[in-house]
């Protein structure tokens, strides 16, 4: 790249300033595009990613399932392991486990539980619930039950229990009210309601109640094991791979959310190919734009550029100023499209906080760097045609002698 | 005046394709030049005056004939060593300015010297602004050509052709474009840069006015020198 070419290129750029800024412009509203849909298909896998795991366990580790094993595959007898009932499905030996999950990485928090089903009864109603038995502390590890408390505490003394906004509803119920439990195992107890919770979820809110760990083990008769571990990982997405490490290194059975999920991982995949789709429209139409307005120059260039071959420049010194030009049209307007993006993206709310209506963008995800650079690539490229063929113009025929 | 030739073509003969048919534009041509000589290029319009500039300037080749320049058989040459060639040693004015739009006067001075080094000299600047002296143009450096008069653009050009020192300037029909006063000075220019630099013009022009200015005659009728 020889300084005149540089030094023509420029010039011819600055000499025609309206088209050249008019061209830029059209650059940086197809870097914004790009930019601007980056940030948008990001922002609404993290929001949706957010409100889907937000409040479920990540990781869930329990026991391996004792289901039927073939010992011996033969065509005349099979030797098969009856399914073992005989046994409870809990992590007997948990806590020597905990130091070993806490430090993998990417695990954000950690949940011994007592899980099992219970009846409430008031009056003559009966009601089927989830009893989740948490460690002192470990309340809003999984769920932020703290932060969804509608009435009452958080706090969970022995005879406290903290129940579902739906649940409350459905039988009348209110904080400081006394309810009967009785579990799965037989064993009935009196609570008194510390506090009611709303979480948003259906299910949560009608079915699930919270109690102190060491009540709910008498409530189950575990004497020292418990039902599951719930773990939370970051970032979300990854939590297939910890899963499969956890597996490995505790030997439990750990079932990642991504499983129960599938549907909105398709979603998420689907949503981020469209957005590569009008990526790639938003990079073609730069594309198409630089390289129709380079033709458009070269062909009212003509008869410079032949003076020019007559006069001893070579292709490769026309080459170079044209491909040069598209370059510069193509970066100059890529850098004013990704600082204008960058301001106008600046004063959205975070993704966590977006309102509903609001669009969920996060320009952190805004690929920056990879628009400026696919830009000024697809820049250069659209101007390697045309420049290639101002370099075959017959000087002859431009001058018109 | 040296009395050495600077090119020499003989037999050289031009067809073009038209079409189905061929025609024979220049049939047989023998001429050559010595240097410092200024010589006109008389004939009617379509008489081939410029098919034998373009050719003699390297920018078309020939389809018969020899042609000659400084020892180097350009019949031979590759494309390569034409344009090589034709930086060194040849100059060119045409009828219409051509001047690029974007350059100042000066700059458009220095374009063949730059375009052939990869970049503007200090060394160029100088010759330029002595060449823009030389066609009477010094307040005119750093303007546009569209800032400029046809007759101060011309001048330009004929500054323009020089740059390179050149051995030939092939002027095709320099004038055709101007008034006759601005006409009457590009010619007094050309000559007097004829006589200072020792540079050979070969001027095609079909205007008697203008071939009476210079020191040799030729005339092309039909593809053919008719008198020499
Ligand atoms: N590229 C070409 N293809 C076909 N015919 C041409 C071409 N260039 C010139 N001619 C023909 O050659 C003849 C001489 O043209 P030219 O050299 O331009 O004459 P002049 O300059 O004396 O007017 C004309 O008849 C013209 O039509
Ligand atoms: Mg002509």
């Amino acid at each position: 790249m020889s300084p005149y070419a540089v030094k023509l290129a420029i010039r011819h750029l600055l000499s025609h300033p309206g088209q050249t800024a008019l061209l830029m412009a059209g650059v940086a509203l197809g870097v914004s595009v790009f930019i601007f849909m980056s940030a948008l298909i990001g922002g609404l896998a993290t929001l949706l990613t957010l409100r889907t795991v937000g409040s479920i366990p990540h990781i869930v580790l329990e026991m391996p399932d004792r289901d039927p094993v073939t010992l011996s595959p033969n065509a005349h007898k099979q030797v098969v392991r009856q399914k073992d009932l005989s046994r409870r499905d809990q992590i007997a030996i948990w806590q020597p486990v905990i130091p070993i999950i806490e430090q993998t990485s990417g695990v954000t928090a950690v949940s011994p539980q007592i899980r099992g089903s219970a009846f409430v009864e008031r009056g003559q109603t009966v009601v089927p619930v989830g009893v989740i038995g948490v460690m002192p502390g470990k309340l809003s590890d999984i769920a932020d039950i703290e932060a969804a408390i509608l009435d009452g505490s958080s706090n969970l003394p022995a005879d406290g229990i903290l129940i579902g906004s739906r649940l409350a509803r459905d039988l009348g119920l209110r904080v400081g009210q006394v309810i009967r439990l009785s579990s799965d195992r037989g064993r009935v107890r009196s609570f008194r309601i510390g506090g009611i919770f709303t979480l948003g979820i259906a299910g949560a809110d009608r079915q699930t109640v919270y109690m102190n760990f060491t009540t709910a083990r008498a409530l189950y008769d575990l004497s020292t094991g418990i039902s599951r571990i719930e773990i939370k990982v970051k970032p979300a997405i990854d939590a297939a791979d910890i899963a499969e490490r956890l597996r490995r290194s505790t030997g439990l059975k750990a079932t990642a959310w991504t499983e129960d999920n599938a549907q909105l991982f398709e979603g998420l995949d689907a949503q981020a190919r469209t957005g590569t789709i009008i990526k790639a429209f938003s990079l073609v139409t730069i594309i198409v734009g630089i390289a129709s307005a380079m033709l458009l120059s070269i062909v009212r260039r003509q008869s410079e550029i032949g003076i020019m071959r007559a006069m001893g420049a070579s292709n490769g010194l026309v080459v170079s100023i044209f491909v040069l030009e598209g370059t510069l049209i193509g970066f100059i307007g890529a850098i004013v499209g990704a600082v204008t993006a960058w301001f106008a993206l600046l004063p959205l709310p975070p993704v966590t906080e977006v309102s509903s209506g609001g669009l969920p963008i996060d320009p952190q995800q805004g690929d920056f760097l990879l628009a400026i650079t696919l830009t000024t690539l697809a820049a250069t490229l659209a101007s390697i045609l045309p420049a290639r063929r101002a370099a075959r113009i017959d000087p002859v025929e431009a001058i018109g002698t | 005046m040296s009395s050495q030739a600077i090119f020499s073509v003989s037999g050289l003969t031009k067809r073009f394709a038209e079409g189905e048919a061929e025609v024979l534009v220049l049939k047989g041509i023998d001429l050559s030049m010595t240097a410092g000589e200024m010589t006109a290029l008389l004939g009617p319009s379509g008489s081939g005056k410029s098919t034998l500039l373009t050719i003699l300037g390297t920018l078309m080749r020939a389809s018969g004939g020899t042609h000659e320049m400084l020892g180097v058989d350009l019949m031979q040459a590759s494309e390569a060593q034409r344009t090589e060639f034709r930086s060194k040693h040849l100059g060119f004015i045409f009828q219409f300015h051509h001047l690029l739009s974007d350059l100042s006067a000066l700059e458009n001075v220095m374009m063949p010297a730059a375009s052939a080094a990869g970049r503007e000299t200090p060394a160029m600047r100088e010759r330029a602004m002595e060449l823009l002296d030389a066609v009477g143009l010094p307040d005119r450096r750093n303007y546009r050509p569209s800032a400029m008069s046809g007759g101060q653009r011309q001048r330009v050009a004929v500054a323009r052709a020089l740059i390179n020192n050149p051995v030939l300037v092939l002027a095709d029909e320099p004038t055709g474009n101007l008034d006759r006063q601005s006409a009457d000075q590009v010619m007094d220019l050309i000559r007097s840069i004829n006589q200072t630099m020792a540079t050979s013009f070969l001027i095609s022009t079909h205007d008697e006015h203008i071939a009476a200015q210079c020191a040799r005659r030729i005339e092309l009728l039909d593809g053919r020198i008719v008198q020499s």
